[in-house]
This record gives structure tokens, C-alpha cells and sequence, in this order.
């Protein structure tokens, strides 16, 4: 293609031709064109990217010549990093091969999201369609399991140069673009992010009293005079004034242009610090799941402090737990403790300091860092944030390491609008026989003749079912009360009112749930009644078994109860009767959630 | 975005954080057309403030004297803070014929800039290398890391990933600086024509007195006179002309679209080994 396009001179033909004599070789050797290092020479391998240039009448291209060996992969993820497109070249002698899967799984890991099957040497099989196609249909079976969002297979020769610039004659029944003609008018729509607004500030320039200005390029989105701006992470807010540049002002200025920004108001802004639109921030997290493709001779040390480097910031931070090792191969999964050079794994970071993430699938500029080895220097990971960890977070999950998670279908905005209300967790906490159930029963049914919905989570019941397997030591009620906190969650964020009945007898557990959803969300309510009392009422005979010994860890017997210090709301049943409870619980719910 | 701004707003961003995070940079100027382009990324990049950082050529002695004129009336009209630097031990004492290409690289050149470097404390210095020019450079990063001694090691090199540089150094360590790697020949050309940038004359053809060697047209007193432009600047001992009636840039956008020969072709220092560049860039040099 390099040839075709006129994009290599004789005399650089002529020295290539002349090392491939001198290296005993019968015919030209064009791979001695890009191997440009004389160590790749002479091993007659290539070891680094190289970056070769190439221009049509209709476009401009840098095509980054990777490697494709297993121990080169991090090349290889370098080239991608910066790629719209990949070209993967399989030799349609030998299928499919392990190699191809792998480079088609780091296109997806690395964002680029349109992918060329090249299926090269067809002219060594005759242009046999059956070959074609039964590669094609491996290849198409595999990169399901991938977020590819295009994949355009051409049958070509390199040799012939049949399908590369010029329709190949033998193969009638292909009907599509030859590989140069597909280059020229692929679409490259999704590759930049156009709608999320993130300036992260380069450096300060300020000539003279007078001029102040935010030099930076666009990493997403589109930055207007007078757009209304937050600081981060700071927060500090003003309104864009000028957007600079030497050629003149511009009223508007588009992922990856290199601009100056002025602000209305004479605010703390330097280096590091990343302008958002104060209506479309990212998240400002310390605390994240990544994924981490390893570069350094130095294998990954979990805990170790390196440098972490996210867009024009630089923070500490140590890898807190590799929940697994990806096997690129295969795409299996592994329990690993460390990733050596190569190595690609997904992990829990925690930084020094607040980074205003979004995740690399929805922002490739802005999802994206590298960690530094604070020692040798040198670059030891490309990482892609997965997704942020709220603080409250921080305890939960690690038992199921390798999840991946997904956001739901439909945005809780949406859902608030069409309910009519927001979601809440109400959380009734009390002994055994206080009343929770009933108060719950009675909430219930009030909310759902306001038009709300809402759901009943009940203790009883759900350790009949989901939570069968769990006795009733502390560390079973911890994670009784984890999973319904989970459940209760997973309502929340789809815009429901949990109503969740459980003794919880631990403070920290009812915490923990607290802590899953936004602040305001959780509301506590201390089903308030005293031991002697529930012990007397004893609906379910509970009481005088457990009283007799018959039953081991009673929460009033012989186990601990920690009431809330602070709920939001306390019913005392020995006063209030269930429906009145119900009843200023169903006032308190509503004026928060309407 | 159009190519030429991508590539152009690419430079401004590498020239931006370098210039953000290193104490002392020096941008080095070599009076060619690659520097012309260089100056006008850096006016932009820092605009309406100055180019935070001096020019430094490293003047073998050996330059043209268009190219010399050129460089101070350029430097005077931009309002550039310009550096001279020489290896005065070797300015008109070391010469290709007798030491050969190698040597007097090495020491004009190479050790011109090493020592420069040295006692300005500079810490990065930009360059106009472009990845298309030559195959080492294709390989290089767009941040270089030196050693103490100015030498390159290809197979250390950090990756580069996504736009971000990694910046940290050692002390002693330099780092060399190419924010136009991923220009060609062609868009340098665009881009000087696009931004209307002065550049010296001897790009453009005159009638020159030159004798033919290997292909090469060599300037010499003795030659006989021909219609012939540079394609490339360097030392007058070692740079070669080439055939051609091209008076302006629309001739040269057209002449490059035709050319069969790279524009390193008429540099005869590229020649002597078939890894001749890349030795001399593990050298220190440029």
C-alpha cells in the first residue's frame, strides 16, 4: 500500500534492496523498510512501533506498524492507544490463529472500535471463497465477545497486490471495498467524544497584567464562549469569556484543538486542573477499577506507590488488589497477584488524590492514564478506567473480583421522570417481634396508593429463598444484611422505593448499606420496642425458645442489638400503633422523594 | 479538523507540556525549513505570551551564508532570543574530506550541541526531526530520553501511550524533544504555504556552479553552472542539490508529488552505513 500510494522513495527502495543482498536474500525484503532499528535487522524481527506515513487524494494516515509476537504486546498497545482503526492481517493458509484473537481483543481493550480483517495470501489458495468465508464466520464468531463496533473482512493478496488498491479479478463473488478504497471512506464517527466537555489546563499564560489565559487542548467535547465552567477539582465556577488563539478568537472549539481559554472571573486555575461543563461533570474519585496492560521489565508490586499521570495531572497511587489476569488468548480469567511485562489484568487503584474520571469506553482521552515507576522512570502501565468507586463503596465487592459492571438500560433521570418520584432505601431496623413487618406491610400498601413504586424486601422471607444458606452467626447476619443492601441498591438505581425489613442487629452493616446509595437516599427507621415487651408479645414464640436456650445468637438474648444512634425516624410501637407509624413514615418518604 | 490542523495542534500540545514541566528548555533552530515550521508551532502554542524558551543554533561553520543571513534578519523580525553555539576547538579546523563524514559530524555537531547543552543547563531541547525522514527516526518517541552523556538507547525507550508524556527524569538526564514527528515532507511544505512562513531561498532554484557526484549535485566554484534547488539544509560540504526549475512553493508541492527520491537522498552524511543515523543518534547527536 506504502508502494501503491507513492509513500516510499527508490532511494530508500534502493538501500533496502542492497541490505536484503547483503543478507543472502533472493528477492527484496520490504519488511527491511519499516524494521528501522538495526537490532531488528538484524534478528529479522519487528520489535518497536514504527510509524510510517501515507496520504490519498481523500485522506492522511499514520499507520503505526506494530509487532504481533505474544511478548511484543505492549507495543502493540502503544500503537492501538493513539489507532481509529486496525488492520489484522491473517494468512488465509493457516485460519484463524490464536494471534489474530489476541490482537483483535487489545483493538477492543484499547478502544478501536473498527476493525479490517485482512485475509492476506489468498492468491496461494486460489481466491477460494469456502476459505474466505470459513475464516471470516471464526473470526465474526469470536469478536462477538468483543465491543467491536465494525469489522470489515476483504480477501486480499500483499504478494499480488490483489483487493489492496486494485479489484482482484478471481474473486467475483467478494463484492466490497478493495483495502486502500475502504481506508479512504470509512466512517469514523465514534472514535471522539463529542458530547462530554473536559479542558484539561496544560499551563498559565499570562504576558502582562492584563491577559490571563488556560492553554489546553480539548480532550472531549465542545467548549462555547459563555459556557458556565466548574474547576475540578476545585469546583470552583466561572463562564468562558475568549477562547484564544493566534489566528484570531474562535466562538467554538472541538476535541483536540489546542486553544487558550480566558475566564469571566479571576479564579485559582492551574495546571492539572480540568474545566467541565458545570452541568456534565465527571466523577471525582480516588478509588477506581482499571484495567492495566503491564510495560515494565519490572513486574506490577500490588501496594507499591507509583506515579500516576491522568491527563495533565500527576497523583500517587498504589494498586490496591489485581482482581484477576486476562488471558488474551482466550479471554479466561485468572487469580493472579501480580502481572509481569505484557500482562493485562483489571484492578482496584487508589490515588492520592481526587481524579476526575470517566470511563475509557465512553472517554478515550479522559478514561485513560499511565502509572510511572517513581524509581527507574520508566512508563510501566497503560491503564483504562472500568469504573469509579464511590468512598462508600469501598468495602463491598471484593468477593466477586472479574465482574464486569454495566449500567442499567434506562438513566435513573429518566426513570424519576416517567415515576413521577424519586427512589429511596427505607430501612426498618428492630428486635425480633417489634413490629417491623406489620409497619412494613401497612408502608407498603400506602405508597402504592399514592402511585408509588415500591417494593418489600422482608427478612423472613428472603432467608427462605436467596439467603437460604445463611445461619445467624455475626458474619452470616453481615452478609444476610450485604445482600440485601445490594438488592435494595439495585432497586434504588432503577428508581424504586426499597421497604427493607431486617433485624440487623450491627451498626456497621446498616452503615455499609447506607453508604451504597446517595446521601438522603437511606432512610433509617428505628422500629423502637423493648425487650421485655417483644419478649411478651412473642408472635412468632421465637422469644421463649431462644430464652430457654433453644435457640443459639437471638438478637435481645443471646445476641447483640446496637440500636441507631441517629436514625432518621424512630416509631415506638408500645405507643404508636403500626398504621399511624405507617403513616409519618409515608409523609416523611414522601416529601423526599417527590 | 483538517490534517494539517491535527497535526498542528499535536505539536502545540507536546510543546505545551514540555515547556510546562521542565526547568530550563532550549529550542534548537537549524535555520531550515523544519525550523521555520517549528518557530510558528511555538508562537502559537504560548500565544499572545512569548516563546517561553531561547533558539540555540549550533553553527558548524560550515552553513551557507543565505542560511546565515536568513537566521539573524528571521530571529530579528520574530523577536526570537537567539543563541549562537560552536565547538570553536573544531570550527574550521575539522572537515569531511579529511576527517570523513563521521568524525566531522561527530565533533561540528555532535559534540557542538553536547557541550552547548551542557553549559546553558538545558534540560530539553526541541528539534525538528520528523519520523518520515529517516528509519531510526521512525522509531524514535517524541520524547527522547538522553543519558548524561547525550546517548540515545533504542531498545530503553519508554512507551508512549495516548498523549501522555511521561516527563520524569533523572538529574543529568536531557531529553530531546520532536513535537513535528509525525509530519511529512509534503504537509511541512502545506503548512509553510498555508502559514505563509519565511524561508530561506536556497529551497527554491537558482543557476549554481556544481559538479556532479554520485548522483549528488555538489556547489563548487569549479562546476559548471546549473538550475538546481535544496530539498534539505545542512553543512555546504555535505549537502548536495538537486535538479530543478522550481521557483515557489505551489512548484514545490507539485515537485514532491512527483518525486521519486527521498529528500535525504542529496545528505550525503545518511550514507555511509546502512544504520549510520541511528549510530550517531546513540552518539548524542541530534
Amino acid at each position: 500500500m506504502l508502494w501503491e500510494t507513492r509513500s516510499v522513495f527508490e532511494d530508500q527502495v534502493a538501500a533496502v534492496e542492497e541490505a536484503s543482498k547483503r543478507r543472502g536474500k533472493e528477492h527484496i525484503d520490504l519488511s527491511l523498510l519499516l524494521d528501522g532499528l538495526s537490532s531488528e535487522r538484524e534478528q529479522g524481527i519487528t520489535i518497536d512501533v514504527a510509524y510510517r506515513y501515507m496520504s490519498t487524494e481523500r485522506r492522511s494516515f499514520i499507520i503505526a506498524d506494530t509487532p504481533g509476537h505474544e511478548q511484543y504486546t505492549r507495543n502493540m498497545v502503544t500503537g492501538m492507544s493513539t489507532s481509529d482503526l486496525a488492520v489484522l492481517l491473517v494468512d488465509a493458509r493457516k485460519g484463524l490463529l490464536t494471534q489474530t484473537k489476541r490482537h483483535a481483543t487489545l483493538a477492543a481493550l484499547l478502544g478501536v472500535r473498527h476493525i479490517v480483517l485482512a485475509v492476506n495470501k489468498m492468491d496461494l489458495v486460489e481466491w477460494d471463497r469456502a476459505t474466505y468465508d470459513s475464516i471470516v464466520s471464526d473470526f465474526v464468531e469470536f469478536a462477538g465477545k468483543l465491543r467491536l463496533s465494525e469489522v470489515m473482512p476483504i480477501p486480499v493478496s500483499a504478494l499480488t497486490g490483489g483487493n489492496v488498491t486494485e479489484r482482484e479479478e478471481s474473486t467475483p463473488w467478494y463484492q466490497g471495498p478493495t483495502l486502500l478504497g475502504h481506508l479512504n471512506t470509512v466512517h469514523l464517527g465514534s472514535t471522539q467524544n463529542h458530547v462530554d466537555l473536559r479542558f484539561p489546563v496544560q499551563t498559565v499564560i499570562r504576558p502582562d497584567l492584563d491577559f490571563r489565559g488556560y492553554a489546553g487542548s480539548v480532550a472531549s467535547g465542545t467548549v462555547r464562549v459563555g459556557d458556565a465552567v466548574a474547576v475540578l477539582p476545585s469546583g470552583q465556577q466561572s463562564t468562558v469569556s475568549r477562547i484564544v488563539t493566534y489566528d484570531g478568537d474562535l466562538s467554538e472549539a472541538g476535541p483536540d484543538s489546542a486553544v487558550t481559554l480566558c475566564l469571566a472571573d479571576e479564579i485559582d486555575v492551574s495546571r492539572g486542573d480540568v474545566l467541565v461543563r458545570v452541568n456534565n461533570r465527571p466523577e471525582l474519585r480516588r478509588r477506581f477499577d482499571a484495567m492495566l496492560c503491564w510495560m515494565d521489565e519490572e513486574a506490577l508490586e500490588v501496594g507499591k506507590r507509583y506515579r500516576l499521570r491522568h491527563g495533565t495531572r500527576e497523583v500517587w497511587a498504589t494498586v490496591e488488589s489485581l482482581n484477576y489476569e486476562l488471558d488474551v488468548n482466550t479471554l479466561s480469567r485468572a487469580d493472579s497477584t501480580t502481572l509481569e511485562i505484557n500482562g493485562i489484568g483489571r484492578a482496584t487503584l487508589r490515588a492520592s488524590g481526587d481524579l476526575p474520571l470517566d470511563t475509557y469506553q465512553r472517554n478515550r482521552r479522559m478514561g485513560a492514564f499511565i502509572l510511572i515507576d517513581p524509581v527507574s522512570n520508566m512508563t510501566a502501565c497503560a491503564g483504562m478506567v472500568r469504573r469509579t468507586v464511590s468512598q462508600s463503596e469501598e468495602s463491598a465487592r471484593q468477593k466477586s473480583p472479574g465482574v464486569v459492571m454495566e449500567s442499567t438500560g434506562v438513566a435513573l433521570d429518566s426513570r424519576i421522570e416517567a415515576f413521577g418520584h424519586g427512589p429511596a432505601v427505607v430501612w426498618l431496623t428492630g428486635l425480633s417481634g417489634s413490629g417491623k413487618s406489620t409497619v412494613a406491610r401497612h408502608l407498603e400498601r400506602r405508597l402504592l396508593e399514592e402511585g408509588v413504586r415500591a417494593v418489600r424486601l422482608d427478612g423472613d422471607i428472603l432467608r427462605h429463598g436467596l439467603n437460604g444458606d445463611l445461619g445467624f452467626s455475626a458474619e452470616d447476619r453481615r452478609e444476610n444484611i450485604r445482600r440485601v443492601g445490594e438488592m435494595a441498591k439495585v432497586l434504588h438505581d432503577q428508581g424504586i422505593v426499597a421497604i427493607c425489613s431486617f433485624i440487623s442487629p450491627y451498626r456497621v452493616d446498616r452503615n455499609r448499606v447506607r453508604s451504597l446509595v446517595p446521601e438522603g437516599a437511606f432512610i433509617e427507621v428505628h422500629i423502637d420496642c423493648p425487650v421485655e415487651v417483644c419478649a411478651e408479645r412473642d408472635t412468632k414464640g421465637l422469644w421463649a425458645k431462644a430464652m430457654a436456650g433453644e435457640i443459639e445468637n437471638f438478637t435481645g438474648v443471646s445476641a447483640p442489638y446496637e440500636a441507631p444512634s441517629e436514625p432518621e425516624i424512630r416509631i415506638d410501637t408500645t405507643s404508636t400503633p403500626a398504621d399511624t407509624g405507617a403513616g409519618i413514615l409515608l409523609e416523611a418518604i414522601l416529601a423526599r422523594i417527590r | 479538523m483538517s490534517h494539517l490542523d491535527a497535526l498542528e495542534a499535536e505539536a502545540i500540545h507536546i510543546m505545551r507540556e514540555v515547556a510546562a514541566q521542565f526547568e530550563n528548555p532550549v529550542m534548537l533552530y537549524s535555520v531550515g525549513k523544519d525550523s521555520s515550521v517549528m518557530v510558528r508551532i511555538a508562537q502559537k502554542a504560548f500565544f499572545p505570551g512569548k516563546i517561553p524558551f531561547p533558539l540555540m543554533h549550533i553553527d558548524t561553520g560550515y552553513k551557507f551564508q543565505e542560511m546565515i543571513e536568513f537566521r539573524d534578519k528571521f530571529c530579528e523580525e520574530q523577536g526570537l532570543d537567539l543563541i549562537v553555539e560552536q565547538n570553536t576547538e573544531w570550527v574550521g579546523k575539522a572537515h569531511p574530506d579529511e576527517l570523513g563524514t563521521d568524525r566531522c559530524c561527530h565533533l561540528l555537531k555532535t559534540t557542538g550541541l553536547l557541550d552547548a547543552l551542557a553549559k546553558h543547563g538545558f534540560d530539553a531541547a526541541f528539534g525538528g526531526a520528523r519520523r518520515d525522514e529517516e528509519k531510526s527516526r521512525a522509531k524514535e518517541r517524541v520524547l527522547s530520553f538522553r543519558d548524561a552523556e547525550g546517548q540515545w538507547d533504542p531498545k530503553a525507550q519508554r512507551p508512549e501511550i495516548w498523549t501522555l508524556y511521561n516527563t520524569h527524569k533523572k538529574s543529568g538526564e536531557t531529553v530531546r524533544v520532536f513535537p513535528i514527528s509525525n509530519w511529512t515532507e509534503a504537509d511541512v511544505w502545506e503548512y509553510i504555504e498555508r502559514e505563509n512562513i519565511p524561508v530561506v531561498p536556497l529551497y527554491f532554484a537558482r543557476s549554481l556552479p556544481v559538479v556532479e557526484q554520485n548522483g549528488v549535485l555538489v556547489p563548487s566554484p569549479d562546476g559548471e553552472e546549473r538550475m538546481c534547488r535544496f530539498r534539505s539544509l545542512g553543512c555546504s560540504p555535505c549537502t548536495g542539490a538537486v535538479e530543478s526549475d522550481v521557483v515557489d512553493l505551489a512548484g514545490i508541492r507539485e515537485e514532491l508529488a512527483e518525486a521519486k527520491f527521498s529528500e535525504r537522498q542529496n545528505r550525503v552524511i545518511d550514507h555511509n552505513a546502512e544504520a549510520s543515523m541511528e549510530q550517531k543518534k546513540r552518539e548524542g547527536y541530534f
